[in-house]
């Protein structure tokens, strides 16, 4: 990294580094946003802030441009990746200035499916976004979902999957919430590459989101709108 | 000695290949979650149904029942050390639907991806996956697979581990990419990238392109982009038929096997060698395939405009190749700086 029109992170006012951040983000570069999140934390930034204006900032550009076509899924992981490492930084520093959250999700794929690449990234952009993840990882029956729910208490549950076989057993875990009188206590947000709105209306989920981008889209704006609640 | 696939392409001007295989299990009363393969040793006759129905459709290519026979995937379901056996068998059902056929009919062993992403953003390395397709390529060779079906990729990298593993069994082989996010694959690759990848790799494939995907529309559309590059090599279409629906609690594939027939007729029009269906395609549908590009007499190459008034609209507006002047669908963000 000795290119001669290399820039010094450190030379940098504020407003110069969270801009060469958003990029150094959007270009998957661990180490830079590294030595950028400590550069912030030492000149008296609030971790707070140097997670929504740097980090979570510049993945909201990452995640426009997966959603729009321009970026794909291997560019999407290194900024993940970078955003992951910079996160590690903050978290014990948040942890202990007691920072707002964003909220928290439940994630995991559905009985009976065991591909996992979409609920990884949805997860990935989630964190990158500044939510809290809990990644219950692939082949989720109901009562894993439910015991996540109870332990977790998680404003989201995230369901994905893959397979046309395996997308109805969204609806049973629906049903089940429904049942229990737990549906209207989350957000529960469906995706996969087979399935679509309609589906997702079907199953009486609250909203499909297509890919990783518009999962944190939707996510933002349905938490948003739950915090507006009087009783929330 | 040249394989029977190469064979029947250099007699044949287009070739029909198979449709569906799990919706077709599923129809049998496969259960959701359960790998597939496992019916190779489970339900025999179950299989044998599955490439019967290609074969009397009239198919003269079909993949065996192997698309998740790799130890990454068989790995979730304990099913690692099965890799070999599964494999064999899959292969050696289908040699023997083919033999009884009366014809020649081409058993292509089915490899599909190993769920895994590739390093240096994920943590499956080149030689690993290397050695994880070389081990299912010995098992259909041993099954009798006249050639090796590599398909649904998404990423080169793994592109490229397939078709090494493929030269270590000495195999010949096919690969298709699965172009379902804005015209490209999940990993990114456009039409045109496939097409050059090919043509740069120690051990090109009889025939590449396209598989799965969304719907018969964009399918096309990406097949116009491997023309585009002028390349001569066999191009392949499958297709899935139509989009999944969800109707009454169970899914449907929307294309009709009218709507098949006609995507099958443009396909040869525009110049596939090999023509066959992916989700959703039936014996029904391959029959009306078939059918039509018996009867119905061939077209000049269809236009994109062509395509998508016969069937449908695609389901982005570009593909990511050129078209408008520059290489990719939008352009990237504008850089502060690079390095």
């Amino acid at each position: 990294m000795a290119d001669e029109d290399d820039i010094i992170l450190s030379e940098l006012n504020d407003e110069e580094l969270v801009l060469q951040m958003h990029d150094d983000l959007y270009d998957g570069l661990k180490e830079e946003i590294e030595e950028g999140v400590n550069l912030l934390i030492e000149r008296g930034w609030a971790p707070y802030d140097v997670l929504t204006k740097a980090l979570v900032a510049g993945m909201t550009i990452v995640g426009a441009d997966f959603r729009d076509g321009i970026l794909f899924v291997p560019e999407v992981l290194l900024a993940a990746n970078a955003m992951k490492s910079g996160m590690a930084i903050l978290k014990p520093l948040l942890a202990e200035t007691g920072a707002p959250r964003m909220g928290k999700m439940v994630i995991g794929t559905v009985k009976g499916d065991i591909h996992d690449i979409g609920k990884n990234l949805v997860g990935m952009m989630m964190e990158g976004a500044g939510f809290e993840v809990v990644d219950l990882g692939i082949n989720n029956p109901v009562e894993k979902y439910l015991e996540a729910l109870e332990t977790e208490k998680p404003d989201i549950l995230g369901m994905s999957a893959l397979l046309t076989t395996t997308m109805p057993y969204m609806k049973v875990v629906i049903d089940t919430l429904k049942e229990k009188g737990m549906r209207e206590d989350y957000i529960v947000l469906v995706g996969g590459a087979p399935l679509n709105e309609e589906f997702g209306k079907a199953i009486g989920a609250d909203a499909y989101c297509r890919d990783a981008a518009v999962a944190v889209e939707t996510a933002k704006s349905f938490v948003a709108r739950k915090h507006n609640q009087p009783n929330a | 000695m040249t394989d029977a696939l190469s064979k029947l392409l250099s007699t044949r001007d287009w070739l029909m290949a198979d449709g569906a295989t799990g919706t077709n299990l599923f129809n049998m009363g496969l259960e959701s979650g359960e790998p597939p393969e496992f019916w190779n040793t489970d339900k025999p006759d179950n299989i044998r149904t599955l490439y019967r129905g290609a074969v009397e459709a009239g198919s003269d290519i079909f993949l065996t029942n192997t698309f998740g026979g790799n130890a990454a995937r068989l790995k979730l379901h304990n099913a690692q050390g099965r890799v070999r056996e599964l494999n064999r068998i899959g292969a050696a059902l289908g040699r023997e639907i083919a033999d009884a056929s009366g014809r020649t009919v081409v058993v292509a062993g089915s490899v599909g991806p190993t769920g895994e992403i590739m390093a240096p953003m994920g943590s499956l390395t080149h030689e690993l996956a290397v050695e994880i397709f070389h081990e299912q390529a010995e098992g259909l060779k041993e099954g009798g697979a006249d050639v090796l079906w590599i398909e649904t990729i998404s990423a080169p990298e793994e592109f490229r581990a397939a078709a090494e593993a493929a030269a270590l069994a000495g195999m010949p082989w096919c690969g298709t990419m699965s172009f379902d996010t804005a015209g490209r694959t999940m990993m990114g690759v456009t039409s045109a990238d496939l097409a050059q990848l090919v043509e740069k790799l120690p051990n090109p494939p009889i025939a590449y392109g396209a598989n799965c995907g969304v719907g018969a529309s964009d399918l096309m559309r990406t097949v116009l982009g491997f023309f585009a590059q002028g390349s001569e090599r066999p191009v392949i279409a499958k297709g899935n038929a139509g989009i999944p629906r969800y109707q009454d609690g169970a899914i449907h594939y929307d294309g009709t096997p009218e709507l098949m027939a006609e995507y099958a007729v443009l396909a040869r029009d525009a110049g596939v060698r090999i023509i066959g269906g992916c989700c959703g395609t039936m014996p029904e549908h391959l029959r009306a395939m078939r059918a039509a590009l018996e009867s119905r007499p061939k077209g000049p190459r269809p236009t994109l405009e062509d395509i998508s008034s016969k069937l449908g609209a695609f389901s982005s507006a570009s593909d990511g190749t050129g078209g408008c002047g520059h290489d990719h669908g939008a352009p990237r963000r504008e850089r502060r700086r690079s390095r």
